[in-house]
This record gives structure tokens, C-alpha cells and sequence, in this order.
């Protein structure tokens, strides 16, 4: 476990580590508010329905409208949480979900008690007490996460980066040194990749002068992991030279001594076999 | 490092598309037990995605393979490394016949205290009551009652007929949502290290004093017992369990003299609470249900020997249910705790 970041790293016994990005109070209190509002729309819904048993009995349509609104504002959260595996709708249109505090299966016992507990969370108004709990415990956890050893993770959507149409016909100079795009490949962090990546995918939102600027800092730093000779980079702009960074991290190099079935040599940027995601 | 990474992806991709169609089933059908051939399938495909994850975290430039890795080998690790017992086929009747009555004997200590807690306020209402008629309207929330008990006495045997036509099944509802949002909330205060739950209960105990030495004085004794016994032999015990799953949450979170950590005592306790919990709730409804259809009418259309009666059979049965049931006649619960134990043991 680690100390008090928004990261919960698990270690497996088979020495594996695997991090979940713990939720933070605001993204949890917006997720809340969508559920109330459900909550509401199914109350009113239920009473609507319920008003036309008043037709036949009054006394009865009145009480099964009270029992409904109690059993679906209790029962929601634990409805949903077990059925969708720790998701409310509000949680799953904010990719939030409860989860195990040791990364170990979600149980009901836990579900039902992380959501009995919102009494005392709720206290004594908007889960204040909730809230500031979710603000000083080390996983943002709130009293009933506590209790029932759960936290709440955001699991952002993974997707697959449209490399082909970034970088589709583009003759990239840094292919023609095998043992510095090595080299290069080998230097550059994940983290340091992405953000390179990222910036290339939005460089069309940015101010021209932050863009310059941006690529020219990128391309300094790059230039610094691998030094190339100038023949290579020679006349090539800062996000160019960005962009062919991008191209040796993320696709991996074509075997340059096989030639396609026709016999021709294969693409010289290195552009014809692109690493999926699944 | 990996030297070849498409070549890698590509030779290990079907084994991760195949333990993440294992893990959907799987997350699909909680209740599904795995022959041993389908297990052994399964912690194989969840190491060989573990030994990929290892092996593409030294590859820095693949953040998104690293992700789907990490998300499917977190789901895979929960799958396999969980120790609790999944209970197969919920069977209520098991469950109200054997895990429930269990449930209450394996943590009667916390009853216990709950039962003195509640038995301490009660004697301080009383007290409070006999002493200062005036801290009647403290001691008691409900402004109905704050009336003299003789006038409402003599207003509710006055009544002839049903005085309560068309207003019993929101009366039901009304006590059946009232008394459990108080007895979720006896259970929550847990969570203040067993505090919020004393409260609640010596405050209940207070109240209860409070009305039942107002009546006494008043020489309504009769009517008291009458009017309680029906609903309240459920509805008492009912608040006590509450308490006594506080007080089981306080204790856990306080943890005097355990050598465990504190997620491992809660987790420990985690089940019974559900379990006690919900006989509560259970109780509460059958006690909603007699209060509005039953504690409310009284002599001379209901006798109080009657309404007596019914509420002295109710708590023998309790007592037969939470004392015996489920018990085995030569061993008593020893043989489920020893096999609880073996379940809980990693």
C-alpha cells in the first residue's frame, strides 16, 4: 500500500504491482448528485404510478408510495453496486467504481454496510462529516468506506491512439539510426511518451505561440535522450521532430531486411505495423 | 526489455482475450462454482498476464498495454486471491432457521451491553419523570404524549368502532419506515467508535422510562402493557439488535486488545452485521404491522387480557428463536462456529 497519494498501489504475491486512482470528494459528491436525481425521477415515477391506486384504495396507494420512496432511496446504491459491480448510474457516467480495499472481490456485506452507513456520513447535512472524512483518511475514503473496507477508484477510458492518421506518409529521418531510435526508445518514459503523444493529438487546440513554444521545449528535451547527427535532424521543425519521437516509442521498427510478398522493400518510416491496444 | 513487441503482443493476445472472457463470465454469474480443470485455467491465464504485465512494464513506451494489463490482472487477482466463503444459493429459510439466531448468540456480549445501555436510560427516565414531572417534555420527543395519560386513556376507550378505517396501511408504513431509519442509524453511529449507538440507545431507554413511569403514576398499567407489549416486544428487541451491531462496529474500530489490524476486525464482522441487520429490519416490519393493526385499539372493542396475552406469546417465541433455534441439540453452535472459523482462516 502507499502513503497518502491519489494512487492505491496493490502488490500481488507474485510480485506484480498494479495501481487504482482513488476518487476524489468533488468527482464523488457529483456522482452523488446524478444518483439523487434518479432517485427523485424514480420517486416521482413511483408515486405517479402509485396515484392511481388511490382510484381503488386511498389509505393504500399512500402507504405503498412511502414504503416505495424508502426502499428505492436505501436501496438504490445497493441494487445497482452489486448488479454493476460497484457502479451506480452516477458512478458510471463519472467512470467511478467502489472496489475491495485490497483489490480482492467486492462482497454484499460490504455493500450493504458502506451504504448503511451513509447516516452517519450524512451528517449533519450534505455529507459534511462524509465528506471531510473522504478529505483526511489516506484512500479518500468516507466513514462508511471505512467500515466496510471498500475505497472508490476512477477507471478513466482507455483508447487506443489514432497513430495511423498522425502519422500516415511521413518519411521519419530518425529510422535511419537503428541503434540511437534504440537507444531512444530505451530512455523515454512512459509517462514522457504519452504526454508527447497527447500534445501531437491536441496541437490543433492550442495558441500558434504556446504551440511553438510547447514543441520546441518537447523537441529540446527529446534531442537530450538521444543525441542525433545533424544530417538527421537537419532542417526538421520541433514538433516534427516530436512527432517522429512519437512514431519510434510507440510503433515498432519492420524488419528492414524482409521484403513484402511482392518483393518490394517495405515502408521506410517503419508505418507498417501498428501496435493495437486491445 | 522486450525486443520484439509486436510479436509479443500479437503471441500473447488471445491468452489475455481469453481470461477476460473467463473473468465477464465470471463477474456474470457471482454464484458459479469452478470445476477444478476450469480453476487451474484460470490462476494459469491470471499468471501468465501477471508475468506479461511484468515483463511490458519495462517497456516505456506502451502505456496504454500496460493499462488493460493492470485493469484485467486487478480484476483476475480479486478473482483469485478472495478467501471468504461465497455462499452458494441463498437459502432464506436457512438463513432465517439457522444464520440469523447463530448470528445473535456468537456476539450476545454486545446484546448485552446494548440490553444495560437501554435498561440504564430507562431507569434514568423514570427516575427523571417521578422526580420532575416537568422533564416529561424533554425526556420525551412525541408531543402526543405529553398530554396526561388519563384524558388520553379515557379518549382512546371511548372509541367505538374502527376509529382507524382508512388510515392503517399508512399508519404500517409510516412505523415501519420510521423505526428502521432509526434502527439503520443505531447501527451507523457505530462508526463513532460505538458512541452515536450509546447515545441512541440510553436515549431510547430514556423515552421509554419516561412514558411508562408517566402511565404507572397515572395508575394506567394495564393500558401501558396493553398498548406496548403487542408491537413493542418486537420493536425493542429489534432497536437492542441495532445496538448490538453498533456496538460491534465501535468495538472493532477501538479493537481493545486484538493483535489484528483494523480492516482485518472489521472485516471479521462484516457478515454478522449484514445478517443482524437485516433481522431487524424483518422485525420491524411484523412490528409496523401489528401497531397499526393491532397495539392501537383497546378495551372495551379489544381486551387488554387479549392484546396481553398476544404480546407475552410474542416474546416467548422471541426468546425460544434467538435462544435455541438453530442450535444443535448434542453441541450446540460449536460445530457452525468451528466451521465459520475454518471459512474465515486465509
Amino acid at each position: 500500500m502507499t502513503s497518502r497519494t491519489n494512487t492505491l498501489l496493490i502488490r500481488t504475491p507474485e510480485g506484480i504491482v498494479f495501481s487504482q486512482l482513488l476518487a476524489g470528494p468533488v468527482t464523488r459528491c457529483l456522482a452523488w448528485l446524478i444518483d439523487m436525481v434518479v432517485i427523485i425521477a424514480i420517486a416521482v415515477g413511483l408515486g405517479l404510478a402509485t396515484s392511481f391506486l388511490g382510484l381503488v384504495s386511498e389509505d393504500f396507494a399512500q402507504a405503498l408510495a412511502t414504503l416505495l420512496f424508502f426502499v428505492t432511496s436505501i436501496g438504490y446504491s445497493m441494487v445497482l453496486e452489486w448488479y454493476w459491480r460497484g457502479q451506480t448510474l452516477g458512478k458510471r457516467a463519472l467512470r467511478l467504481r467502489v472496489m475491495d480495499a485490497h483489490g480482492l472481490r467486492l462482497h454484499p456485506s460490504q455493500i450493504v454496510i458502506r451504504n448503511l452507513l451513509r447516516f452517519a456520513d450524512m451528517l449533519p447535512v450534505f455529507y459534511f462529516v462524509g465528506g471531510l472524512a473522504c478529505l483526511f483518511s489516506r484512500h479518500a475514503q468516507r466513514l462508511g468506506d471505512l467500515a466496510a473496507n471498500t475505497i472508490v477508484v476512477r477507471q478513466p477510458k482507455i483508447t487506443e491512439p489514432d497513430l495511423d492518421k498522425l502519422l500516415e506518409g511521413r518519411f521519419n529521418s530518425l529510422r535511419g539510426h537503428p541503434h540511437l531510435e534504440a537507444r531512444l526508445r530505451q530512455r523515454v518514459s512512459a509517462n514522457e511518451a504519452s504526454l508527447a503523444l497527447q500534445a501531437l493529438l491536441r496541437r490543433d487546440e492550442m495558441d500558434p505561440p504556446a504551440r511553438i513554444e510547447l514543441f520546441a521545449a518537447m523537441a529540446a528535451h527529446f534531442k537530450e535522450k538521444s543525441v542525433y547527427p545533424a544530417d538527421a535532424v537537419e532542417g526538421i521543425a520541433d514538433e516534427q521532430y516530436v512527432r517522429n519521437v512519437v512514431d519510434v516509442v510507440f510503433r515498432p521498427r519492420v524488419n528492414r531486411s524482409a521484403k513484402k510478398p511482392d518483393g518490394t522493400e517495405p515502408n521506410p518510416a517503419g508505418t507498417a505495423s501498428t501496435v493495437a491496444p486491445p | 526489455m522486450i525486443l520484439d513487441l509486436d510479436k509479443f503482443i500479437h503471441g500473447e493476445r488471445p491468452f489475455w482475450s481469453e481470461l477476460e472472457r473467463f473473468l465477464s463470465r465470471l463477474e456474470g454469474d457471482p454464484d458459479r462454482a469452478l470445476p477444478l480443470a476450469e480453476a487451474q485455467r484460470l490462476h494459469y491465464l491470471y499468471e501468465r498476464a501477471s508475468s506479461d504485465l511484468g515483463r511490458i512494464m519495462t517497456f516505456s513506451a506502451e502505456p496504454e498495454i500496460r493499462r488493460y494489463l493492470e485493469s484485467l490482472v486487478a480484476r483476475a487477482y480479486g478473482e483469485i486471491h478472495e478467501t471468504r466463503s461465497r455462499q452458494h444459493r441463498f437459502s432464506p429459510l436457512r438463513w432465517l432457521l439457522q444464520t440469523l439466531p447463530q448470528t445473535f448468540r456468537r456476539q450476545w456480549r454486545a446484546f448485552a451491553l446494548a440490553l444495560a445501555l437501554t435498561a440504564g436510560g430507562t431507569l434514568f427516565g423514570g427516575i427523571a419523570v417521578m422526580v420532575d414531572p416537568e422533564a416529561k417534555s424533554i425526556a420525551i420527543p412525541f408531543s402526543n404524549l405529553h398530554g396526561d395519560p388519563s384524558e388520553r386513556v379515557a379518549q382512546a376507550e371511548k372509541a367505538t368502532g374502527d376509529h382507524l378505517r382508512g388510515a392503517k396501511a399508512r399508519g404500517t408504513a409510516f412505523y415501519i419506515t420510521n423505526n428502521t431509519g432509526v434502527a439503520f442509524k443505531t447501527l451507523a453511529f457505530g462508526v463513532t467508535w460505538g458512541i452515536g449507538t450509546i447515545v441512541m440507545l440510553f436515549s431510547t431507554g430514556v423515552m421509554l422510562g419516561a412514558v411508562s413511569i408517566d402511565y404507572i403514576l397515572a395508575g394506567h398499567t394495564q393500558f401501558l402493557i396493553g398498548w406496548l407489549l403487542p408491537h413493542g416486544s418486537f420493536e425493542i428487541p429489534a432497536i437492542l439488535i441495532a445496538g448490538q451491531a453498533g456496538l460491534m462496529l465501535g468495538g472493532a474500530l477501538i479493537g481493545w486488545g486484538s493483535r489484528e489490524s483494523m480492516a482485518t476486525r472489521l472485516r471479521a464482522i462484516s457478515q454478522d452485521l449484514v445478517t443482524l441487520i437485516a433481522g431487524v429490519t424483518l422485525m420491524l416490519i411484523w412490528a409496523g404491522i401489528i401497531e397499526a393493526w393491532f397495539s392501537q385499539y383497546h378495551a372495551p372493542m379489544l381486551p387488554y387480557w387479549a392484546k396481553i396475552a398476544f404480546g407475552c406469546v410474542e416474546v416467548v417465541l422471541l426468546v425460544a428463536y434467538f435462544g435455541w433455534c438453530g442450535r444443535s441439540p448434542k453441541t450446540g453452535d460449536s460445530i457452525s462456529r468451528r466451521k465459520r472459523e475454518s471459512e474465515e482462516r486465509p
